[in-house]
């Protein structure tokens, strides 16, 4: 996908109010096509919020949310659902249709726009190989471990080919070895030309990718954005 | 209207994996289901009520529009020489098909419920009837009645207009009532959907969450349930028609002067169709139940 000099996802003096207090101020971040970004600071800071305000599953008090070069504010419900079969997100607490089986959830994407189901996808076992879960696709997803939920909303979150993966806290219920291993198939998912946004306050996962990949971290700390310093 | 239309479309596709993505509810399915047939069940009443009843009002007004009765009050030693009078003076009046005297039996059987079967109406100062019939003109009452004031002082017309209008008023109203009741039930039957829909979507609000994650619009949620409602309806409705229509063929079915209201219950010729209204009319009505509810909920959820 080509972008005619515009940025993927771009925040511009973004505020976000909820229950009378301002959770973010003056947020202004954008994303380049194919870039890798991380997005840190404490629990409570706001990461989750700025990654929502990323898909469009929440409008911004102020300021503007612009996603593949449209402005929120201006779609409809509808509209930003679309828009959403062109970004890939990958919740903490991951959410499945848990009466549905594994390959079905990973398919749901495939379901919801149209374009047939997971059995009709020819790519979905090769799909199901990369993040390990072959032999769970048949599956319930209640049976399945955290990491094997991580990596199958990995799966669901990039079956329709997304421009945009974004990730909250994708390790944080996963041991080390599992953390590394979601987190090598994120950067696979950037060189293959996606850009990816990662949520996360485990600051040794980002020092592990930023030795394999050209990331560029951003702290939020006091409701605001700031580029991480050198520590990282 | 756009929506409308797709959600119509999207009854009559097959779209198996559309339907799976809401998961089975047993509860609201169940009662969605024993709902509509229940109200179905009862729809079928009401309209055999309305219907017996609209026959009832139209042949009373039509047997009683065409008859008169002519009483002879007259002390017994001239009451057959008036009768003859009435009878002769009916025979040249226009409007008049036919006229005759009862016979005591038939008076004495008229009389029956209040003295008993085995009363002899000799020696009683019973006034003797005479039935008059019609032609499709009627007659002249207010000209009649001079007529017969001059020739037979004894005589009083009673052209029935006195009670057929309450009685054909009556039935009428007990019409309007069965439609009323046939409305009432739609309206529950939407009510019960309604919250049945509201119900199932609340309980499926991470489903909902779910499918809006990965890039499903309202209207494809709101389709799956709509779909499931009305498909529901349906069937509940088409099942509570078919006990009904045979609850009503069970009904005591009567002929004759045996004839009644309550033994006349029933469907008679087209009426037997309109029965088969119900379950698409119900379909209908949880359609655009749900799909109120629908937007509502996904509006709220947004």
């Amino acid at each position: 996908m080509h972008y005619a000099g515009y940025d993927v996802i771009e925040l511009e003096n973004v505020a976000y109010s909820y229950g009378g207090g301002e959770l973010l101020s003056d947020v202004s971040v954008k994303l380049a096509p194919g870039s890798f970004h991380f997005l840190t600071g404490p629990s409570g800071a706001g990461k989750t919020t700025l990654l929502k305000l990323c898909y469009g599953a929440l409008l911004p008090s102020a300021g503007t949310v612009r996603l593949l070069g449209s402005d929120v504010r201006t779609l409809e419900r509808d509209d930003i659902a679309m828009m959403r079969r062109r970004i890939g997100v990958v919740h903490q607490d991951v959410q499945f249709l848990d009466h549905l089986p594994v390959s079905e959830n990973i398919g749901l994407p495939l379901t919801v726009s149209g374009r047939g189901t997971a059995a009709e996808n020819a790519d979905l076992d090769e799909l199901l190989a990369w993040v390990g879960l072959s032999a769970r696709a048949s599956g319930l997803p209640p049976e399945l471990s955290g990491g094997e939920r991580q990596r199958a909303a990995l799966a669901r979150a990039v079956i329709m080919s997304p421009d945009i993966v974004l990730a909250d806290e994708p390790t944080g219920n996963v041991d080390w070895e599992m953390s590394q291993r979601l987190l090598h198939l994120l950067i696979e998912l950037n060189r293959m030309g996606k850009t990816v946004l990662i949520a996360t306050h485990d600051l040794s996962l980002i020092r592990a990718a930023k030795a394999q990949v050209q990331a560029r971290v951003l702290r939020i700390a006091n409701r605001r954005i700031q580029l991480a310093g050198a520590d990282l | 209207m756009k929506l409308t239309l797709n959600a119509l479309q999207s009854l009559t596709s097959v779209d198996r994996q559309a339907d799976r993505v809401v998961p089975p509810s047993g509860f609201t399915a169940r009662l969605t289901v024993f709902a509509a047939g229940a109200m179905a069940f009862l729809a079928v009443f009401a309209l055999a009520l309305s219907m017996a009843t609209g026959r009832l009002a139209d042949q009373w007004s039509a047997e009683l529009a065409r008859t008169a009765t002519l009483r002879i009050v007259a002390p017994l030693d001239q009451r057959a020489a008036q009768t003859e009078a009435a009878l002769s003076v009916l025979q040249t009046t226009a409007g008049v098909e036919s006229a005759r005297a009862l016979s005591d039996e038939e008076q004495a059987e008229l009389l029956a419920p209040w003295f008993g079967p085995e009363v002899s109406l000799e020696g009683l100062p019973v006034p003797r009837l005479i039935e008059i019939i019609e032609t499709p003109d009627g007659i002249d009452a207010a000209g009649l009645r001079l007529r017969l004031s001059a020739e037979v002082p004894g005589a009083v017309l009673d052209d029935h207009s006195r009670w057929r209008a309450p009685l054909v008023k009556a039935a009428s109203r007990l019409r309007l009532l069965g439609w009323i009741a046939t409305g009432l039930i739609v309206a529950t039957v939407a009510a019960m959907v309604t919250l049945a829909a509201q119900a199932a979507l609340a309980a499926n609000a991470q489903v909902i969450a779910v499918l809006r994650l990965v890039g499903a619009t309202d209207r494809y949620i709101a389709q799956a349930f709509i779909r499931r409602f009305t498909l529901r309806a349906l069937a509940g409705s088409a099942a509570g028609v078919v006990v009904g229509i045979v609850a009503v063929l069970l009904m005591p079915s009567g002929s004759g002067e045996m004839s009644g209201f309550l033994t006349g219950l029933r469907f008679q010729g087209l009426g037997w169709a309109v029965p088969f209204v119900i379950p698409p009319l119900t379909a209908l009505v949880a359609f655009l139940a749900t799909g109120t509810a629908a937007r509502r909920t996904l509006e709220n959820l947004s």
